[in-house]
């Protein structure tokens, strides 16, 4: 007998139940299709090459007309099903018309989530579901000059920016997460991927969001960003997001949590309602990928026929095509202890693998650029196979493993004399060899007679092994000292790609130069987040979680774990009122100590840190802005009274170093810097072993530099002698600005001196003005971006909670 | 037995970070990776007593504010050349908060 099926929604998922339905148990059902698009079941999967001009609607239909007349289904499309009355067992049309079910599959899927900003509403906002959207954004195309926003930066979004770009369309992509697709890769992934689209033209915003969108006359005219900046568009996409469709499952009183409620038949509440795809729950677990839809289409078939059949969710890999970029994920990069890295990159091909082990088995799997090993691994994932005797070569696939040959100078010697040994100057292996014979001895002639190595470094080890070969054991491996574990190239290789390949973000550099880390160590994040800081201000964002405690925190640690607490003093210059807060905050804060400094003011020693905002704030009040006695950055400027008091005084020292402190203060460089003015030669401030010091003269003032009082005890070198206040301001920024762009990290100014040599010094910072000029011109750009106070900052109500404990469960335990 | 406490949501550490959570048996970090992995720890190092919740986090260790040892979040292991551990605890997210167990952070209440 014929039965009365009745399936809602003609997307993948139940195109697939039909199929399947019609192949094992034909004659059975009598179906009704109902679709609330105007069209039956096609491959929503490939919207993305319709909308980029790769095929055509007709090319992704799955079943045509013909198909369903075959089967003698009755097709209701572009009608939305009203209710269906489980009482009555019928199913109601948008006519009013009564369908009496046997069975009814519900195949809703999902929705697409739109972010309710202000003029969400507006025509030319729409999302990126259907073919109608698709053809909205198509048409767009044929209009020159067309802008379009996409907001979110997963994969539909950045499919439907890369379709729309494809078009000749001026494409922004707006995403809230720090890198795109953050829930598929990780940010040196999604770094890669963010390039590969800017490289097609299209704007990538990460870390950015949205306030509104603007109209006129009805009609989507811009989207406004949250600081404020206008993006003008034309047709606006969100793509932020799908949630199940249930509404017509939770009006007939089914089960339904995040979306409607099966069970392992793909079973509603109701034993004649089936429902399966984007539009259901299942254990917990929503789905949004293709695979498991098809599972679930097998076991509803099944469910229909009767037959025993159950569906278990499997692992999902996910591998991806975005515009050209290969993409591949699976398994689980996150959560969980125990957990192991290793990390390849090749940065010349902009290749990026990642591999997580737990114990000896994989667990997930993150690749940029070559995918080809991608089945492996998730066969590897899958079939949670012991890795252990192959993981040294793992990363590097299957065709690795058996066999491989583990001695690195075998496999150098095996390369033929055409190998690309550099791939940034083209040099083979054979021109290094031939320059080796004919003398070479050391890296640095290799470097200057081919050129090999020389420019990003990266293939230095290979260029040294070919060295090894061909030299025998007259050759020795040059130690330089390498940054840190994390990567072979030292701190002034880093800063040299960092600026000749802009590179502004930490994922960037990391990629870029090989790291073999995922996220660094506290070795080099701290030297990298100065570096691009320096080498790109107003660009590059301030990393806290990169920085040592005492600037994290803006305070120092003590061995107890309090902090000490300085205020600025300018030029050691102080007032009655400013000592007066100065010791009601010691009464407040239960200060242990109150010590006068070597840099004339005065710290608080044993501050708590949840009470560091109150007493900031209180310093901030009475005028008072953070010392940064922490800081790798301007610490003082030390000064006598000058003229003003004192009988040898030649100039007005106290004026000049409060001038100075208030030009300076702010900027990070390399390491901490300390500054004096004396207002005579008889310097009372000790500007002789500061990094910076000023001695007055009658004629002007004599500008010393590279002294340091610590660690190692340095006199200062004479870098010139100046005539006018304005002049030593100048001087002072450009030599400050020339160090923190050639030093490397916690190197004092005076270690760069001895490096670079004071002849070098004196020549861009004295004899050319032009450089000079540049020089501080560079340093005052810098400092708008640095010249805030961190304490009043820190007092905001979003900075005061990190200072407390997340949780206090002694409360809890006294009770 | 488990005894899991939500102690905040995982929002509130900032990634590659960590805040404290005071407890009887005294202070436990708890640490975001750039994962979003979430470890707990005895807040103070073995070596001196560093607020280890103040370190760098990189990967799936820690380094001591202090004197810069290194210990692994998930074993709670001194690595290296160094020798030493703390106390791990059992912790985990669900819907965006962090659970940890407090079974054995209870304890000097119950004794």
């Amino acid at each position: 007998m014929t039965r009365n099926l009745i399936v809602i929604g003609a997307g993948m998922a139940s195109g697939r139940v039909l199929e399947h339905l019609f192949e094992t148990q034909p004659g059975a059902w009598n179906v009704t299709l109902f679709n609330a698009e105007p069209r039956g079941n096609y491959n929503r999967l490939m919207l993305s090459p319709v909308l980029s001009g790769d095929k055509t609607y007709a090319e992704i239909v799955t079943h045509d007309a013909a198909w369903y007349e075959e089967r003698g289904v009755t097709c209701r499309f572009g009608e939305k099903v009203a209710r269906i009355d489980r009482g009555a067992k019928i199913v109601v049309a948008p006519d009013g018309t009564e369908l009496p079910y046997d069975k009814v599959v519900i195949a809703t899927g999902s929705n697409p989530f739109m972010i309710p900003l202000p003029g969400h509403d507006l025509d030319g906002v729409i999302p990126y579901r259907d073919l109608e959207d698709t053809e909205r954004m198509m048409g767009l195309g044929s209009a020159p000059g067309a802008r379009a926003v996409v907001i979110g930066g997963g994969l539909l979004g950045l499919e439907a920016a890369a379709g729309m770009a494809a078009r000749g369309i001026d494409v922004t992509v707006v995403h809230i997460m720090g890198h795109l697709m953050e829930r598929q890769l990780d940010e040196a992934a999604g770094y890669l991927l963010k390039k590969a689209l800017e490289d097609k033209g299209i704007t990538v915003l990460t870390g950015t969001n949205s306030k509104q969108i603007l109209g006129e006359g009805g009609k989507v005219r811009a989207l406004e960003l949250d600081d404020g900046t206008e993006l003008p568009c034309d047709l606006l996409c969100m793509a932020v997001g799908i949630r199940p469709n249930v509404a017509l499952a939770k009006d007939a009183g089914l089960a339904v949590a995040k979306g409607i409620h099966v069970d392992d038949q793909m079973l509603t509440s109701d034993a004649d309602i089936l429902a399966l795809g984007e539009c259901v729950e299942h254990q917990g677990a929503i789905f949004g990928l293709v695979a498991p839809l098809y599972d679930q289409a097998k076991v509803a078939a099944e469910t229909l026929g009767g037959t025993q059949a159950a569906f278990v969710p499997k692992e999902v890999a996910t591998k991806l095509k975005v515009t050209g970029c290969d993409l591949f994920s699976a398994g689980d990069f996150a959560e969980g202890d125990g957990r192991d890295d290793i990390v390849f990159r090749d940065p010349s091909r902009g290749i990026y693998k990642r591999l997580v082990l737990e114990g000896e088995r994989l667990i997930g799997a993150v690749m940029y650029g070559d995918t080809g090993d991608g089945a492996w691994f998730h066969g590897l994932i899958k079939d949670r196979t012991d890795v252990t005797e192959m993981r040294d070569t793992l990363i590097f696939g299957p065709a690795f493993q058996g066999g491989a040959q583990s001695d690195p100078l075998a496999a150098v010697a095996a390369l033929p004399a055409d190998a690309e040994i550099c791939g940034c100057n083209g040099i083979c292996k054979s021109a290094i060899q031939t320059a080796i014979k004919g003398g070479a001895a050391t890296l640095s002639d290799v470097r200057a007679q081919t050129k090999a190595s020389a420019s990003c470094g990266t293939c230095t080890g290979l260029v040294e092994q070919v060295m090894a070969l061909t030299l025998g054991d007259g050759f020795e491996v040059q130690t330089v000292k390498p940054m840190c574990p994390c990567t072979p190239l030292t701190h002034m290789d880093v800063r040299r790609l960092i600026k000749a390949k802009a590179l502004k973000s930490m994922a960037a550099v990391m990629q870029e130069c090989g790291w073999t880390t995922l996220c660094g160590c506290a070795s080099c994040r701290p030297a990298l987040n100065y570096y691009l800081l320096c080498d790109w201000p107003g660009e590059y964002q301030d990393d806290d979680q990169s920085r040592f405690v005492n600037e994290r925190m803006h305070s120092n640690i003590q061995k107890d774990g309090t902090y000490s607490v300085v205020p600025r003093m300018w030029g050691g210059i102080t007032t009655a009122d400013e000592l007066r807060a100065i010791a009601d905050a010691a009464d407040k804060y239960k200060v242990q100590t109150v010590k006068v400094t070597g840099g004339q003011r005065i710290d608080l020693l044993g501050v708590k840190k949840q009470d560091l905002p109150d007493i900031w704030a209180d310093l901030n009040a009475a005028g008072m802005v953070s010392g940064q006695a922490y800081a790798k950055g301007l610490r003082t400027v030390k000064t006598c009274v000058g003229t003003d008091h004192c009988r040898f005084g030649t100039q007005d020292s106290t004026g000049l170093g409060i001038r100075m402190e208030k030009a300076l203060w702010g900027s990070w460089t390399p390491a901490k810097v300390k500054m004096a003015v004396s207002g005579c030669p008889r310097n009372c401030a000790e500007s002789t072993c500061k990094d910076v010091g000023v001695i007055c003269v009658d004629s002007g003032y004599i500008l010393h530099i590279g002294g340091a009082a610590g660690l190692h005890i340095k006199g200062t070198e004479v870098m010139c002698t100046v005539k006018t206040e304005d002049e030593v301001l100048e001087y002072t920024a450009a030599v400050v600005q020339l160090y923190r762009e050639e030093a490397a990290y916690l190197e004092r100014m005076y270690k760069w001196m001895d490096n670079v040599g004071l002849d070098h010094i004196i020549e861009r910072v004295v004899t050319d003005a032009d450089s000079r000029k540049a020089l501080a011109d560079r340093f005052y750009y810098a400092q708008r971006f640095m010249q805030q106070d961190p304490w009043a900052e820190r007092t905001k109500p979003e900075y005061r909670e990190l200072y407390a404990p997340l949780a206090d469960l002694t409360l809890e335990a006294a009770e | 037995m488990s005894d899991w406490t939500d102690i905040g949501a995982l929002s509130a550490i900032p990634e590659r970070g960590a805040r404290l959570v005071k407890t009887a048996m005294g202070c436990v970090a708890v640490f975001r990776t750039v994962d979003d992995e979430i470890f707990a720890i005895d807040d103070a190092c073995p070596h001196k007593g560093g607020p280890l919740s103040e370190g760098i986090v990189h990967g799936r260790s820690v380094t001591c504010p202090l004197h810069n040892m290194v210990l692994r979040l998930d074993t709670g292991l001194a690595q290296g050349a160094d020798e030493g551990s703390v106390a791990t605890y059992p912790v985990r997210v669900e819907a965006g908060r962090i659970l940890l167990d407090t079974e054995r952070l209870r304890r000097g209440r119950v004794a």
